[in-house]
């Protein structure tokens, strides 16, 4: 883990490949918040700029809630790269989020 | 709506506030529905109808209550379940449309989720109370809330949210029902029953004999009286129909008409002339002696007199029985044309007893008929035990009662033994009693009915040779005789012997009036005669005291004359 740069390729992940992902969270409540920052701080230092993060509050977006499948939140839905993946909890065990995202 | 509300409110704190379910039966048992605004759980092994129980509680509460009703559906996507219910008449996708369900697919896949810390269940929270609040839904289905423990591993947190998703749906309201499945030891394999303390019902399928029973049981209502059965149900293509088998008290109406049984000479042995009205008849018999004749004669009256009669034929088909009958001058076709008389036959294996009892009352509930024949009992035996049967017979007197349907049973009886048991059994539970023995003598067998009870009447006590004639069916007086009952050809012969020694009788009496006749002509004569005798007697008795006075008179004039002359003071 020395640099950004190698470890993806390490991953064998594409350096140029972007990741989507949807952090759903319900309102401002405390554990909302932990999944936010906790979340932020793992991609801040695994995928610094690789990444497109779009954080939902579901009580504003009910009907997302159906479409999206969402039952337990915070959930964070990983769009691409592929397979899609479902990650949910307050991102605090770090182990398990990179699992989640492929980056082990 | 804010003296609905205010009403709901009041009565919130005097009464136990009920949401009728609209499923057959089921409110008779709860005595009016679900705890209203309160969550039930519905729990029971897999493919016990828990499901289709849901669905039916939405389903009719928009058709029948005007309640919208959500489906949030763990197992089954919206268009799997829709299908699932088509045959049972339901049309989720109009229903969908509008705007009175809506079903919910929650899909949770174990592989697809990482647990990567805390978290609670707000999303279904939303998901459910903008489902709710979409179509101001009265009733909720989660079905089955369990799956979330497949999907998630954090069961603390689990719990926890279900404790708050249950306060959470009191708190909106509604009618709520959860389903469980069956644990090992537990209602539910998650405990469900924990949470939802207000109503418990269980479902249960049971296979004995081969043959499968469908069984609800309330275990636990909170609050409220219901019957404590295990009541059976039945799931047909109109949905579920569960059975209050047995009701609460004995005060059903009677009455006091007589009908009559077909058969001019039965009636005959009852001074009132037939049976009462809504009473039970029992026609037991060994095999062949015309217990179903006896019961088509009886169904046949009822369709001559007007009346609808429901025949349930558990041993021949309805043709079968329409053709026999034929053989004893019953046209029974002419009242299934006209719409008085229907067949309902089935064979007793197809389905449990206590189905069979669900399918006879649904039967008798859409026919609404007066007289109702069940030809016969015994066969349902091969189904269940003894008990069993009687119970079910219990109940099925009680419900006829209730309804004012007269019933008659065939019961074949096949050795005494058995035939003590389930006459002891059924004994105390019918009103009225044929009993049809065989009676075996001089090489033949011949019938012999005689009334075992009748409740409330009087009635002979005289076994009556009972004859199947191409006329029809008729009794007649068993002959006496120095061996005992004499019936058949033996009668017969005896009646033939009666008469012959009637005309040697009145023959013999003719002679002896001719003799007598003859006596008294010869006396007639004999006395003619001696009073011809006696008149010439008479006459020579008469002619001598004539002459003797002739002779005295002439004597006398000639002592006189001798006496003048003697004095000569007359000349002579």
């Amino acid at each position: 883990m020395s640099t950004e740069g190698s470890s993806l390729q390490d991953w064998g992940i594409a350096a140029d490949e972007k990741f989507s992902l949807r952090l759903f969270v319900a309102g401002a409540s405390s554990i909302s918040i932990r999944a936010i920052s906790n979340l932020q701080s793992i991609l801040d230092e695994h995928l610094k700029d690789r990444y497109e993060l779009e954080i939902i509050d579901i009580h504003q977006q009910p009907l997302l809630v159906k479409e999206e499948n969402i039952f337990a939140v915070p959930l964070l839905i990983k769009k691409l790269p592929s397979p899609i993946k479902r990650l949910v909890g307050d991102m605090s065990d770090k182990a398990k989020v990179l699992k989640g995202l492929g980056l082990e | 709506m804010a003296k609905k509300k205010a009403t709901a409110k009041a009565a919130d704190n005097l009464t136990f506030l009920k949401t009728p379910t609209g499923i057959n039966g089921l409110d008779e048992i709860t005595l009016g529905g679900f705890p209203k605004g309160r969550p039930t759980l519905i729990c029971g092994a897999a493919g016990c109808g828990k499901t289709l129980f849901s669905l039916e509680f939405l389903v009719k509460g928009v058709e029948e209550f005007n309640e919208p009703g959500v489906f949030i559906a763990f197992e089954e996507k919206a268009d799997e379940l829709a299908l699932n219910v088509t045959s049972l008449g339901f049309d989720l996708k109009k229903l969908q449309d509008e705007k009175k369900l809506r079903i919910d697919y929650i899909h949770i896949d174990k592989s697809e989720i990482e647990e990567t810390g805390e978290y609670d269940l707000q999303g279904l929270f939303i998901r459910l109370g903008y489902a709710i609040d979409s179509i101001g839904a009265k009733r909720v289905v989660l079905d089955t809330i369990e799956n979330l423990f497949s999907g998630l591993t954090n069961e603390g947190i689990l719990r926890a949210e279900l404790r708050r998703l249950f306060q959470f749906l009191k708190d909106k309201g509604v009618t709520a029902i959860i389903t469980g499945e069956s644990g090992e030891k537990t209602l539910t394999r998650q405990g469900l029953e924990e949470y939802v303390s207000d109503c418990v019902i269980l479902l249960d399928h049971r296979v004995v004999n081969q043959i499968s029973t469908r069984r609800l049981r309330i275990i636990k209502y909170r609050g409220s009286l219901h019957g404590t059965n295990e009541y059976p149900f039945l799931i047909d293509e109109d949905g579920i129909s569960v059975l209050p088998v047995t009701s609460l008290k004995l005060d059903k109406p009677v009455s006091a008409e007589i009908i009559n049984s077909g058969i001019p000479s039965l009636d005959k042995m009852f001074p009132t002339g037939g049976f009462y009205k809504g009473s039970s008849i029992l026609t037991s018999g060994t095999a062949g002696t015309g217990k179903t004749s006896i019961a088509v004669s009886f169904a046949d009256a009822a369709c001559k007199r007007g009346e609808k009669c429901l025949y349930f034929a558990f041993e021949e088909s309805p043709a079968q029985i329409i053709r026999n009958m034929k053989s004893i001058d019953l046209n029974l076709q002419k009242h299934v044309d006209k719409g008085l008389l229907k067949f309902y036959a089935s064979r007793p294996t197809m389905y449990g007893l206590e189905m069979h009892l669900v399918a006879i009352h649904k039967a008798i509930q859409k026919f609404k008929p007066n007289v109702v024949v069940l030809d016969p009992i015994t066969n349902l035996i091969t189904i269940g035990s003894f008990s069993e049967v009687k119970s079910m017979l219990v109940r099925m007197i009680d419900f006829l009662q209730e309804n004012q349907i007269t019933v008659m049973f065939t019961a074949l009886t096949l050795s005494t033994v058995i035939n003590d048991q389930t006459d002891d059994g059924v004994s105390s539970l019918v009103d009225s009693w044929l009993c049809i023995k065989d009676i075996e003598m001089n090489g033949e067998r011949n019938r012999g009915l005689y009334v075992m009870k009748a409740r409330g009447m009087q009635h002979s006590n005289q076994i009556r040779e009972f004859v199947i004639t191409n006329k029809g069916l008729s009794l007649v007086d068993v002959y006496l005789g120095p061996d005992g009952i004499l019936t058949g050809s033996a009668r017969e012969t005896q009646m033939l012997m009666e008469e012959t020694g009637q005309v040697l009788h009145r023959n013999a009496l003719g002679r002896k009036d001719r003799e007598v006749l003859r006596k008294r002509k010869l006396l007639e004569a004999k006395i003619e005669s001696l009073k011809t005798e006696f008149e010439s007697a008479e006459e020579e008795l008469n002619k001598i005291y004539i002459e003797d006075e002739i002779k005295r008179g002439v004597l006398n004039k000639t002592r006189q004359q001798m006496t003048d002359l003697r004095s000569g003071n007359k000349d002579i």
